[in-house]
């Protein structure tokens, strides 16, 4: 069966008006030009790719700056009141700055100014984007870890501590572990949100999943299957991670059992 | 073993040790009690810096480990600690809970470590608990193997935080049995505690505490039948 003759054929109707065309071919010549017509599904693929691509390294951006300020954070508010470190004090301040400053502003208004301010001059729109994504779920991640670190029992750590293991050896095997496992769930999510938000990078020009869709848009016309189609791969991408971390979660959970 | 000399703590502006001057001797088994807020639990920490001295110093064989550059992780792995709330390490089997510390420091191997951990918790009864996890076991149970725990670092010194104080009381016995038998074989031990039978038992001296100081102290058959203090008279009279 050759689509494409169909495609020919039912295109022409509908140009023509033909009141001889059905409901049913009229929408499968709307979705053969948003997927099928000069390959375009590739160009959803491509899309797709640098959305995850993008994701991936926002998360590891973010992931590091989260919990390198979670850290410090951590280390400045447990540290015992008259033996205050004045060097963390001022590396604790910068931290917080840069927390309040991404929580207090809108995720589009911080991608057009990395974009059209500070990377005005770039044309790797794609880089662009996710540096701003990884500097801004940074902020977000580094607030879920600190909130994990803060809820564990301190006798954790005195236990570690007293056993003459050293501060990094308490946190590596005993506290982090623990912690991990507590804010999976926080972490889950703000990765999905991560993954939903590279959307935005199209308003600079990153060429995701959405900037494919529009592309598609401006070409055909016709809005309602490139947009259903990138909604539909986000589900899907969306689905797949959430049942992974699901297996995750599952396996970490093991030592609850009783 | 341990000197402490005019120790002082505060949290704050609250006092909490008021001045505490200790000798404990290699071999003695000093059991600290006393009304609550008295800053038993304070000292206790004191001795192995969980809690920083407000001022004061605290001398462990010869080293000052209140001094700035002392390294306070190796004079820990000579003391073994012992909490209320056991603190076992959920995360991990039984088995690591033991081992992770002997390795880590270097101490022993893998291997050396393991022998170890069997060894002790046959000790104890509990052999057959090694793979299993903490949320597995009663409270008896988990102390008995943080006590374990804290012995696989072969410690010169084993420090108890108010350690049945968490327990139902059916098993106080098994735990107070581990310390006792600990005890005999020639431990030093410093015990926060309120079971009173164990103070008169297993000690060989009995510190009474108030308002951050040590207003009483005496080898415990004597410090339970006459004791001299109008504050201890009282105290004695609530608790036995």
């Amino acid at each position: 069966m050759d689509l494409a003759y169909y495609y020919e054929l039912w295109r022409g109707m509908m140009l023509s008006k033909d009141p001889m065309l059905e409901g049913w071919q009229v929408f499968f010549v709307r979705f053969y030009q948003a997927f099928l017509e000069n390959d375009r599904w590739l160009q959803y693929l491509k899309g797709a790719g640098t959305t995850l691509y993008v994701t991936a390294m926002a998360l590891c951006i973010g992931v590091a700056l989260g919990v390198l300020v979670a850290v410090i954070r951590t280390a400045h508010d447990q540290q015992r009141p008259g033996n205050r470190n004045f060097v963390l004090g001022v590396i604790n301040l910068v931290c917080k700055v840069y927390v309040t400053i991404i929580r207090g502003t809108p995720m589009m208004v911080q991608i057009l100014i990395m974009g059209m301010v500070i990377f005005s001059s770039s044309r790797n729109y794609t880089l662009v984007g996710a540096l701003t994504l990884g500097i801004n779920s940074g902020a977000y991640v580094a607030e879920i870890i600190r909130g994990g670190l803060m809820s564990l029992d301190p006798g954790q750590m005195e236990a570690g501590r007293s056993l003459g293991l050293n501060y990094f050896d308490t946190m590596r095997f005993i506290v982090v572990p623990q912690a991990f496992k507590a804010i999976l769930p926080s972490l889950g999510n703000e990765f999905i949100v991560l993954l939903k938000d590279t959307s935005m990078i199209s308003v600079i020009g990153g060429q995701e999943l959405i900037k494919a869709a529009r592309d598609v848009i401006n070409r055909t016309y016709d809005a309602m299957f490139p947009l259903l189609g990138s909604a539909f791969v986000y589900l899907v991408l969306v689905l797949i991670f959430s049942y992974l971390q699901g297996i995750l979660e599952r396996r970490l959970r093991q030592s609850d059992r009783r | 073993m341990i000197d402490v000399k005019n120790l002082k703590k505060s949290f704050g502006s609250h006092l909490v040790l008021n001045g505490i001057d200790q000798h404990i001797h290699p071999g003695e088994k000093v059991v600290v009690i006393g009304p609550s807020g008295s800053g038993k639990s304070t000292f206790l920490r004191c001795l192995n810096l969980l809690e920083t001295p407000t001022s004061g110093s605290i001398t462990f064989e010869g080293q000052e480990i209140t001094a700035p550059k002392a390294d306070i992780d190796a004079i820990r792995r000579q003391m073994g600690m012992v909490f209320q709330h056991f603190n076992l390490f959920p995360n991990m089997t039984i088995r690591r809970n033991i081992t992770l510390a002997p390795v880590r420091t270097r101490l022993m191997s893998q291997a050396e470590a393991d022998d170890t951990a069997t060894a002790l918790l046959k000790r104890v009864n509990l052999e057959e608990k090694a793979d299993a996890y903490p949320a597995q076991l009663s409270g008896g149970q988990k102390q008995r193997i943080a006590i374990v725990r804290a012995l696989a670092m072969k410690p010169k010194l084993m420090l108890f935080d108010e350690p049945t104080s968490a327990l139902d009381p059916e098993m106080v016995g098994e735990v107070l049995a581990v310390m006792k038998e600990l005890a005999e074989e020639g431990m030093t031990m410093v015990v926060v505690t309120h079971e009173m039978g164990f103070a008169r038992e297993v000690g060989t001296r009995v510190l009474f505490m108030d308002e951050g100081r040590i207003l009483e102290e005496n080898e415990p058959r004597a410090f339970f039948a006459s004791p001299k203090q109008p504050r201890t008279i009282d105290f004695l009279s609530k608790v036995l």
